[in-house]
């Protein structure tokens, strides 16, 4: 066939160009045959039927396949095949090459300049890419495979089938035991720790096929009723299916470590950033509370109160006020950006310092968070970020 | 009284006249009680006037009414004992029929000031020079406190009705603090004065030195003088200041009554007293 034909011919590369939306395949290669994407090409002729979308887009009805799967596993082979070509070029083991070692490479192969991180070159499986799609859904002769295709939502309503087949079980389980007179209310619960329910948007996913959100409500409630059950840990692994995992925030902060300068008096760098305000401190740890902001007292340099209550708040939620020295050097931004972007400095510097509960406070007070906020940019035909023009009625 | 002096850092306290008598700390509270001791406050006269009326003794000087006459009243309540002792030593004359004669007691002449608000800047005047004149000739003690004096060789805002700036010198209470300040052979008192920047006009942020602030003219009128540098509070000295805030009840927030809270008003205002006085005030 045409494909076979394409990969006889030595290829270089394939990657995929373009916004994931719009995906065209290229096949950059000497060969002299050129492959067409056709989504016909070789499927034989079925017929496919439409049903119409009860209501919004929905994923099941979007029309023909674009991506059949044996056009998805072509794609496949293509990528590990490109893969193995790159790490050839790169110099790299083809065994151990991660997705970061592909980004690397093609970042540095086919360098953009492009402002839109999507619209830059990109080579990734196309599991990523190509959008999931449904199974076709109608046979030949136009009747459906599943039973409740007629329902519009099947995907959803089968998981709610058997959902609701789960706790049935349970019930079961339950009732039998209770016969027997050996019901115990002390069984052991799921452990639910952190972990959270899939959002709306995750479960669409998971059965490609979109939800309304009182379609999600309902599954959500149907499950939290299963878990009231004493016996659900029966169905345990049922459920933690639905369950996402939590990652825990205080592992991405970057502990400084400590230094000790000539004199043996441990120090730590810190580095804060706040609007347009860059930050960097020293914090030395035997001191009395002298802080030196570019050369001047932190009361010269910061003479409202305001700011100095800023600098204050980090050393005085852990109790540790006159405890240490500062020495900061900030530039950029207004008199108040630059205090925040201190307080953040001495927060991440104060991390090194402190115990592992009392880091844990610290993220809960924000004092770990670099604020986003940033100056709006100014659009064309307003006077600023926001302000129009003066409306003239004539 | 002196406290009110100290209280502000960065800036160099100096002494002329007889050093022995003014010192700051301990020693300063038990002048009160002889001399006279009455504070200008220098920096207040110079900016920011209402009024600004030609002097009717001297028609090219200009005169304060309002200021005067609150600076009469309170020195009025602060000093009064001594004020009924002291005499007049000439006939001054306030108008056709108004008049003081000699022998009478200075305080009828504060008070026609504060009367008469139009006399008020001549009897701040007369009372200036009547101290002056029975300090030397030794009845008693005297002891000056002027703060910010470097307003006296400064720049003003004072302008004239036609928006013409007006020279220092040419404000009546100029000359008359200039008069009192200046220290003669055999005097018997003591002046104490304070260089700020925090009240000047246009003298850069940084400058704390009396040469930057004083600038030529001040300095050498001033010239045989002690500076002394004033920083800002120690532990006991801060320690004080705290339990006398506290005994006022000017600190009101519970939490600023505790160990914590003494901390924070330590780091807030860096032990600089007149940090510390304008936070504790609305504390």
């Amino acid at each position: 066939m045409s494909n076979m034909a394409a990969s006889r011919g030595l290829q270089l590369l394939t990657f995929f160009q373009g916004c994931r939306r719009c995906t065209t395949a290229l096949f950059l290669f000497n060969s002299k045959s050129v492959f067409f994407r056709s989504p016909y090409a070789k499927m034989t002729i079925r017929r496919i039927c439409m049903n119409m979308p009860l209501h919004g887009k929905n994923l099941a009805a979007v029309g023909p396949e674009k991506y059949t799967e044996e056009f998805i596993k072509k794609q496949i082979e293509q990528f590990n095949l490109g893969k193995r070509h790159l790490a050839n070029m790169m110099g790299e083991d083809p065994e151990t090459m991660t997705q970061e070692d592909i980004d690397r490479a093609i970042a540095y192969l086919f360098p953009s300049g492009l402002f839109e991180k999507k619209a830059r070159p990109l080579m990734k499986h196309p599991d990523e890419i190509f959008p999931k799609q449904r199974a076709v859904q109608c046979g030949e002769d136009g009747r459906p495979f599943h039973f409740l295709f007629y329902t519009g939502k099947q995907s959803y309503y089968s998981l709610m089938h058997d959902t609701y087949g789960k706790m049935f079980q349970i019930q079961k389980y339950e009732d039998h035991f209770r016969a027997k007179d050996l019901f115990s209310k002390d069984e052991k619960q799921i452990n639910l720790v952190g972990t959270r329910w899939l959002t709306k948007e995750e479960l669409e996913e998971l059965l490609v096929e979109s939800i309304s959100t009182h379609d999600y409500r309902r599954f959500i409630q149907l499950m939290e009723r299963i878990l009231c059950l004493q016996y659900c840990s029966t169905e345990e692994e049922y459920i933690l299916k639905f369950r996402q995992k939590l990652e825990a925030q205080s592992k991405k902060h970057i502990i400084q470590p400590l230094q000790y300068d000539e004199d043996g008096i441990a120090f730590i760098e810190g580095e804060g950033r706040r609007k347009a305000a860059n930050a960097k401190i020293i914090l030395h740890c035997n001191g009395s509370g002298r802080i030196t902001v570019n050369g001047l007292n932190y009361l010269n340099f910061f003479p409202v109160l305001q700011d100095r209550e800023q600098l204050m708040f980090p050393f005085q939620f852990l109790n540790r006020i006159g405890q240490y020295d500062m020495d900061c050097t900030v530039s950029g931004s207004g008199r108040s950006a630059q205090a925040g972007a201190i307080r953040l400095a001495a927060s991440r510097a104060l991390l090194s310092l402190v115990t592992e509960t009392e880091a844990e406070s610290l993220r809960q007070a924000g004092l770990l968070t670099a604020d986003p906020r940033i100056k709006e940019r100014k659009k064309p035909g307003q006077e600023g970020a926001r302000r129009k023009f003066t409306w003239k009625k004539r | 009284m002196l406290l009110g002096i100290a209280n502000f850092s960065d800036l160099c306290i100096f002494i002329c006249g007889m050093i022995s008598y003014v010192l700051l700390g301990t020693q300063g509270h038990k002048l009160l009680l002889r001399p006279t001791l009455f504070v200008l406050s220098a920096h207040l006269w110079l900016k920011n006037c209402r009024e600004l009326m030609p002097s009717s003794y001297n028609a090219s000087r200009f005169d304060q009414p309002v200021e005067a006459s609150v600076w009469l009243k309170n020195f009025r309540i602060t000093n009064e004992r001594f004020l009924k002792q002291m005499k007049t030593q000439q006939k001054y004359i306030w108008s056709k029929r108004e008049f003081t004669d000699e022998g009478h007691p200075l305080i009828e002449v504060i008070d026609q000031g504060l009367t008469r608000v139009k006399n008020a800047s001549d009897s701040v005047g007369i009372v200036l020079k009547e101290l002056k004149a029975q300090c030397q000739s030794g009845t008693f003690k005297l002891v000056v406190g002027v703060d910010g004096v470097n307003a006296l060789w400064g720049q003003t805002t004072l302008r004239k009705e036609d928006k013409s700036p007006v020279c220092v010198f040419y404000v009546s209470c100029t000359i008359q603090k200039l008069r009192l300040l200046k220290t003669g052979p055999s005097n018997n008192g003591a002046v104490v004065a304070t260089v700020t920047q925090t009240g000047s006009l246009f003298t850069p942020k940084a400058a704390y030195l009396p040469h930057e602030l004083l600038g030529k003219d001040g300095f050498d009128f001033l010239d045989p003088f002690l500076p002394i540098q004033v920083t800002g509070y120690s532990e006991r000295e801060f320690e004080s200041c705290y339990q006398y805030y506290k005994d006022r009840h000017w600190i009101q927030h519970e939490k600023a009554h505790t160990e914590d809270g003494k901390k924070e008003l330590i780091f807030l205002s860096n032990r600089n007293p007149a940090v510390l006085e304008r936070i504790c005030s609305f504390l």
